[in-house]
């Protein structure tokens, strides 16, 4: 591939899953002899499994109390994560580069107060005036600054606080779709030259039941034990949630070979799309996006596939990507990280740029549907199909 | 024309306005908006949505003759249709639009109403250690697929794309109370990037429940003078005391200037610049100096190759809280100098009150309309000025000006600016 100073090049990774805090945990994930053992919770959401969130001190990147106080895990875990980002570029105490950086945050809404919630349709149990109760107990029961916690661009907003990251702040929204618009328009924006860096990324909570009714509206939630991502049927849905997420500073090549970044990898392609899913229509659009991504097979490329665990999607995705891609190396990341949302996608293109860096022989996550890796990729394909709408697929190469 | 009158000072392609479609609290459609607003009339009333006794504010700009169920997702979906019918039909679009969508939409949780629903459906007790837990099991036996749908972000969108046929994958976005103007930059940047001739731009929001409201008053954002609702928006005056919450939603339909005029659509103005930048100071309040709001005007100036002298019309963000309207002067002062008094500067907010979400595209539709109109709409309810706030704010009645270049401004929660520059289609 023939380089150009307008190429898009990752230089910063920031990552916090189940597996670990920070880039070399998941390093050593991706080089491991065979998949780690599930980090998994069993009970406190019970009968759902959850990958819960590790250890974190927080004061290592969100150091002032009074800013941790005013998030909720949500929000901290992404501002937390977006500083690790910042670190592994070499930008945190680069102020002209944080104040110049643009900053796209794919964002879902943050925790709800379960007790207040709880509080109110106890006491709606025994009243008719539902509507005047809800002014008397919101009114007295709600913290003021759980508001602000909730709000969908104060995690960028938390962003700015502590990073000061300022360039501009966008913050998308849309479940996984989020994820896939807000990296593809931090690439379109370095591709066209309009911007120089920026940093992109989301993060979920998965330790939540006021998200798990949105899952289970439609049942989608895997439900008992775990089991590898592509050979899942137990009861339930498919979907195990995880609490991750993945920060990417993105550099044009002229940037960041300006101050001697290292480049994890170079982006190739950002595609989305969305539509019907009535039988055919949802392969078709994947095998759309690649070929306008211009995506060849070969076993030096390695597919991760951000697939939910969906019963309903998971060997649709996967059959396009066998017909399609019979020589690559399929690895579902969702069996290891959960499935998280608006933090998918950049969780993904973190894991393969780690990948292809690393040169890593990948162990099969799954090991009845996922084929031993012959040799290290050279590219990365990374899918997303989202558990309800929205479908997507970043191109990674080897610098 | 020729090539070159395609593209603006930077060699971009400029782009053009060829659609514009509106909801406010004052009505349906550009028409019916104008003539009110630029009537001085107020759209601000007694709330009867729910009720509000015990409630600090009782008062706001509520849209309440949609057809519509009164549930946040399915309202802001009603005024975005709406706006997008309007802005297609103006720019003669039949059929698939054919280009990306950009939405700004509030971020909406589930009713409470749909939460008492389950709890009902789940029998819920009054002494549950965790609803979830029942309503969960509730869902467990028998799926709620409107539940999910209504309750997911990305549900406005997804309902655009299907009835309008944009192309690709919709964008939904918050900036707060910048939304709007978010929104229609990154349909700028689509054309721009040549990724694309033409782009839908749509703000909406119907999120105005006791659960906004309660929320918004706990951090003493709003107006709480409920005794005459159309009085109690008041920019720029010295007893303004918070917004007053509102509705709405605005399509814009974008085209690069050469593809406007190649299929014959009418230019209805042109979108020149933006600027934007975040502010580190505070989670909702602005930087005392101006700083980030200041860069952020510059940004747009300089994005639209224009100075502090070409800009004849500013449409504030003017929210009438105490800190907004004044770190808002500041910072026109900063940048206009002795120009600003020449400048009429007017908040359209005294008369709709703040549309949040929707606000940004809102009000870029009013600066299109007062270019098209040479009609500058006033700021109403402006009785007692502010005397730390120097400017001409057209008080109380509209004026015939001559606008061939305005500037809107948008600046929200979180540390969120953003500036418009819409100038007169060139000559």
């Amino acid at each position: 591939m023939s380089k150009s100073p307008t190429d898009v090049v990752i230089t910063g990774i920031g990552i916090v899953s189940c597996h670990g805090v920070g880039r070399l945990a998941h390093e050593e994930l991706l080089n491991g002899k065979q998949a780690p053992a599930p980090v998994i919770d069993r009970d406190r959401f019970a009968p759902y499994p959850v990958h819960p969130m590790p250890q974190i001190d927080w004061s290592t990147q969100i150091p002032r109390r009074g800013d941790q106080r005013q998030m909720e895990n949500w929000q901290r875990l992404g501002v937390f994560t977006a500083g690790l980002a910042l670190d592994d570029a070499g930008l945190k105490e680069d102020p002209d580069a944080c104040a110049t950086m643009d900053m796209i945050v794919a964002a879902g809404g943050g925790e709800r107060d379960i007790s207040v919630d709880t509080l109110i349709l106890n006491e709606a149990a025994t009243r008719n005036d539902r509507e005047v109760l809800l002014n008397e107990k919101l009114t007295t029961e709600l913290r003021p600054t759980l508001f602000l916690a909730q709000l969908s661009n104060l995690l960028a907003g938390n962003i700015s606080i502590v990073h000061k990251v300022t360039g501009s702040s966008k913050t998308f929204m849309g479940e996984e779709s989020a994820g896939i618009s807000a990296v593809s328009t931090a690439y379109e924006r370095i591709r066209s030259g309009q911007s120089t860096h920026a940093l992109v990324g989301g993060a979920y909570n998965a330790e939540r039941p006021d998200m798990h009714i949105l899952y289970e509206g439609i049942r989608s939630l895997a439900q008992g034990d775990w089991q590898p991502l592509w050979s899942r049927d137990h009861v339930g849905g498919g979907i195990i949630t995880g609490s991750a997420s993945a920060f990417l500073v993105l550099e044009s090549r002229a940037h960041a070979e300006a101050r001697n970044a290292t480049i994890y990898a170079v982006v190739t392609a950002v595609e989305g799309n969305r539509g019907s899913r009535d039988e055919g229509a949802l392969e078709t659009r994947i095998e759309d996006m690649a070929k306008h991504a211009e995506l060849s097979d070969g076993s030096d490329l390695l597919i991760m596939s951000g697939a939910s665990g969906r019963h309903e999607l998971l060997n649709r995705e996967k059959a396009t990507i066998a017909k399609n891609w019979p020589n690559a190396a399929l690895r579902g990341y969702g069996g290891l990280t959960g499935h998280t949302m608006e933090a998918q996608f950049p969780i993904g293109i973190a894991l393969a740029a780690l990948a292809l860096k690393s040169e890593a022989i990948l162990p099969q996550f799954d090991q009845n549907h996922e084929a031993i890796m012959p040799e290290a990729a050279s590219s990365a394909l990374v899918t997303a199909v989202g558990f309800v709408h929205g479908e997507g697929l970043a191109v990674l190469k080897a610098d | 024309m020729t090539k070159r009158a395609y593209r603006d000072h930077l060699g971009r392609p400029l782009i053009a306005v060829t659609g514009m479609g509106i909801v406010t609290s004052l009505g349906q459609g550009k028409e019916d908006n104008w003539r009110a607003l630029t009537s001085g009339t107020s759209g601000i009333h007694a709330i009867t949505r729910f009720p509000t006794d015990a409630l600090a504010t009782r008062i706001s700009g509520t849209v309440d003759f949609m057809n519509a169920p009164i549930i946040s997702g399915e309202l802001s979906f009603a005024f975005a249709d709406a706006a997008t019918r309007e802005a297609m039909a103006q720019a003669s679009i039949d059929g698939d639009f054919n280009g990306p969508l950009f939405v700004a939409a509030p971020p909406v949780e589930c009713e409470w109403s749909q939460r008492f629903e389950l709890a009902d459906e789940a029998g819920l007790g009054a002494s549950e250690e965790n609803a979830y837990d029942g309503i969960l099991a509730t869902l467990r036996k028998k799926p709620h697929e409107s539940f999910t749908r209504s309750a997911l972000f990305g549900t406005v969108a997804e309902r655009l794309a299907d009835t309008y046929g944009t192309r690709g994958l919709p964008v939904t976005l918050s900036t707060a109370c910048a939304s709007g103007a978010t929104a229609i930059q990154l349909g700028v940047d689509a054309i721009r990037q040549g990724r694309t001739d033409r782009a839908l731009t749509v703000a909406t929001d119907g999120s105005v429940n006791a659960e906004s409201l309660i929320r918004f008053s706990l951090l003493s954002a709003l107006s709480t003078q409920n005794d005459q609702p159309e009085k109690a928006s008041k920019p720029f005056t010295k007893d303004r005391d918070g917004f007053v919450i509102a509705e709405g939603g605005a399509a814009l339909v974008l085209e690069s200037l050469e593809s406007a005029i190649g299929r014959g659509a009418r230019v209805l103005g042109i979108l020149k610049g933006y600027g934007e930048k975040a502010d580190h100071f505070h989670r909702t309040r602005s930087s005392p100096d101006g700083g980030p709001a200041i860069a952020t005007i510059q940004a747009a100036l300089s994005d639209a190759g224009l100075d502090e002298t070409g800009i004849s019309y500013i449409n504030a963000h003017g929210t009438s809280t105490p800190e907004n309207d004044k770190m808002e002067y500041q910072s026109l002062s900063t940048v206009f100098g002795d120009h600003l008094p020449n400048i009429p500067v007017s908040s359209n907010k005294s008369m709709i009150g703040h549309t949040l979400t929707a606000a940004g595209a809102v009000e870029a539709i009013f600066s299109l309309l007062t270019i098209a109109t040479g009609t500058v709409p006033p700021t109403i309810n402006y009785e007692n000025p502010d005397p730390a706030i120097e400017m001409d704010v057209v008080p109380n009645v509209k004026r015939d000006h001559n606008v061939t270049s305005v500037l809107s401004n948008s600046f929200g929660f979180g540390g969120q600016n953003a500036c418009l520059v819409m100038t007169a289609e060139p000559a």
